[in-house]
């Protein structure tokens, strides 16, 4: 079997030099889904025989030297993303028989580059979670300590990345939902600029801040995948027309010289200290790399978190009056008349805490409370977007905290709705206002991992990947892995 | 704001969705607790600033208007639990 830790760029590399074929990683990726995913619960699909078969065909490619960077190499997909002829459930019992007519975008530009998906990661139901425990198909674990929660929404991904099921998974990211599982199993996770992925068959949650994006091994990793799935397209009507730079080519500039902004907000009650100290430490790294570190200051900080949960319902709301038992998805049984099939197949097919987000979201644009919460919230989503603003006229990016703790355990914060959603208390500005951002491994606290997170300017993805991979060219926390020799 | 019951009842048939009366208890304290989270937002100031609604600086596209087929009712069909000739069936609407 291949070392369990190779990087899609190692992966390549042996691929182009003949040293291993891409059914050998192919049948070693589903082999360790067999033997490890019974405890992890990471995939809800596992495509055995389709995964194969396009081995089959990149390996043919490459002998007649067709084949790209990353031709033949495995991955999964969130099964949030839609794929042609599989389930996407979106971790529902609504969607659990869905059969996708068609493939996403991500999906689609992927397997045109080459990749092979193995399967469907498990998420939080319909992505509203931060710890992967809302899935219709039960609960993830963290593969750094199996009583405890991956983080969410993609927590499958993540789970998946680190147990060394595959190289890498996509994911989306509405309020953190990359980047705070990746920080919680010790990856990497990168959330692009909004509308800088087509949002083109990825299932609707909040669609002014649902962002597709990569988790995978290293930024440099991350880089290559940009590369395929990044820019325009038609499809999505606020997908942004821009050009997209070749990441890969940025990743070595040096960072000497240039600013990095630490928001004195951050480090106030409610961070773990000894998480404090590694973001401490992590900044030292930067400083000797010759960079310039400065306070800053996002004075509107506790509010993003009350905001987004005003603006992510309100759209959920909406988004999710789709389901309705007529053109797809569950429907109940023997309906009376039409009202009782609405009633009845939302209320049977959706779980707890996406019933909770349709309530709050329908409750703030109801007629008499539009104003006092959706409107205000809108308002001052604008103001957290300014703050944000002004501190990228100063600095290059912003540095911080991924998480105010490392993981929790399953079952700590579920009954408490406000105390989950303040685990995205670093990550959901960087959605509000449309920003690139990535979480990084940057030490262990008490055995666990801790991320680092960087946010850039809009559409800056280059700056940002430039910085995380300096990091990781200084460091090596991002090859600490469960499982692995240096662990 | 605390909900009452009538204001549980009354959002969910908006929401088109069933609360029983075992669920509304649980229901009211958690979207309580939620909402006095939200309430949070009315301490600050915003009489000077434009409502957000996304992050991108764009008006909405408009695309050449072209016929093309890419409907396929058959396939789409097929994730319908109830359909006959075509159609999609719901209990009667009309007496």
């Amino acid at each position: 079997m291949t070392p369990l830790r190779l990087t899609i760029a190692e992966m390549s590399n042996l691929l182009a030099a003949g040293e291993i074929s891409s059914t050998e990683l192919v049948k070693d990726c589903l082999s360790r889904i067999s033997e490890k995913d019974d405890s992890l619960n990471s995939f809800i699909t596992v495509l055995n025989e389709s995964a194969l078969i396009a081995a089959k065909s990149a390996d043919k490619l490459r002998k007649l030297d067709k084949a790209g960077p990353l031709t033949g190499i495995p991955m999964a997909h969130k099964d949030i993303f839609c794929a042609k002829g599989t389930i996407t459930s979106c971790a529902s019992k609504m969607l659990a028989n869905f059969e996708s007519p068609y493939d996403a975008t991500v999906v689609e530009r992927l397997s045109n580059a080459g990749m092979i998906s193995v399967g469907k990661t498990n998420m939080d139901e319909f992505a509203m979670g931060s710890s992967s425990e809302t899935s219709f198909y039960g609960p993830v674990t963290n593969p750094w300590n199996k009583s405890l929660s991956p983080g969410g929404s993609s927590g499958g991904s993540a789970a998946a990345v680190a147990a060394g099921l595959v190289p890498m998974a996509t994911g989306t990211d509405t309020g953190g939902s990359i980047r705070q599982p990746a920080a919680l199993c010790g990856i990497t996770g990168f959330k692009p600029s909004y509308g800088r992925i087509s949002r083109y068959g990825i299932v609707a949650f909040a669609s002014s801040l649902d962002q597709a994006g990569v988790l995978a091994l290293s930024a440099e990793d991350v880089a290559l995948v940009m590369q395929e799935i990044a820019g325009f397209d038609p499809r999505d009507s606020t997908s942004a027309d821009k050009p997209v730079p070749n990441y890969r080519a940025s990743l070595d500039q040096s960072v000497k010289g240039r600013r990095i902004g630490v928001p004195k907000e951050y480090f106030n009650e409610g961070l773990d200290s000894d998480y404090a100290d590694v973001i401490r430490t992590s900044l030292d790294v930067f400083s000797q790399m010759g960079a310039e570190i400065c306070e800053v200051s996002l004075p509107n900080l506790s509010f993003a978190v009350p905001t987004y949960y005003v603006v992510c319902p309100a759209e959920a709301s909406s988004n999710l009056s789709r389901y309705d038992g007529v053109r797809f998805g569950y429907r109940a049984e023997n309906p009376i008349d039409l009202e009782d099939l609405y009633k009845r197949t939302r209320s049977e097919g959706f779980g707890d805490e996406v019933k909770r987000r349709i309530m709050t979201g329908t409750y703030v644009l109801s007629a008499g409370y539009y104003d006092a919460y959706y409107l205000k919230a809108q308002k001052v989503r604008q103001l957290i977007a300014e703050d944000l603003r002004r501190c990228f006229e100063q600095v290059d990016v912003l540095i911080g905290p991924t998480t105010p703790t490392t993981a929790f355990a399953i079952g700590e914060k579920i009954d408490d709705p406000v105390k989950m959603y303040l685990n995205d208390i670093y990550t959901v500005s960087a959605n509000l206002a449309g920003l690139p951002a990535i979480s990084i491994p940057c030490g262990i606290v008490n055995g666990l991992p801790t991320g680092l997170h960087l946010i850039g300017p809009q559409f800056e993805e280059a700056r940002v990947l430039n910085f995380a991979h300096c990091f990781q060219t200084e460091t090596n926390w991002h090859k600490f892995l469960p499982g692995s020799e240096r662990n | 704001m605390a909900l009452s019951k009538k204001d549980i009842d009354y959002i969910a048939h908006l929401a088109r969705l069933d609360i029983s009366s075992d669920e509304a208890p649980l229901y009211t304290e958690k979207l309580t607790r939620i909402l006095e989270f939200i309430d949070e937002l009315g301490k600050v100031d915003t009489n000077d600033l434009l409502p957000m609604a996304q992050s991108l600086d764009i008006s909405q596209r408009l695309r050449a208007d072209e016929a093309n087929v890419s409907e396929d009712r058959d396939l789409y069909q097929k994730n319908a639990d109830v359909i006959s000739q075509g159609l999609y069936l719901v209990p009667r609407v009309i007496e």
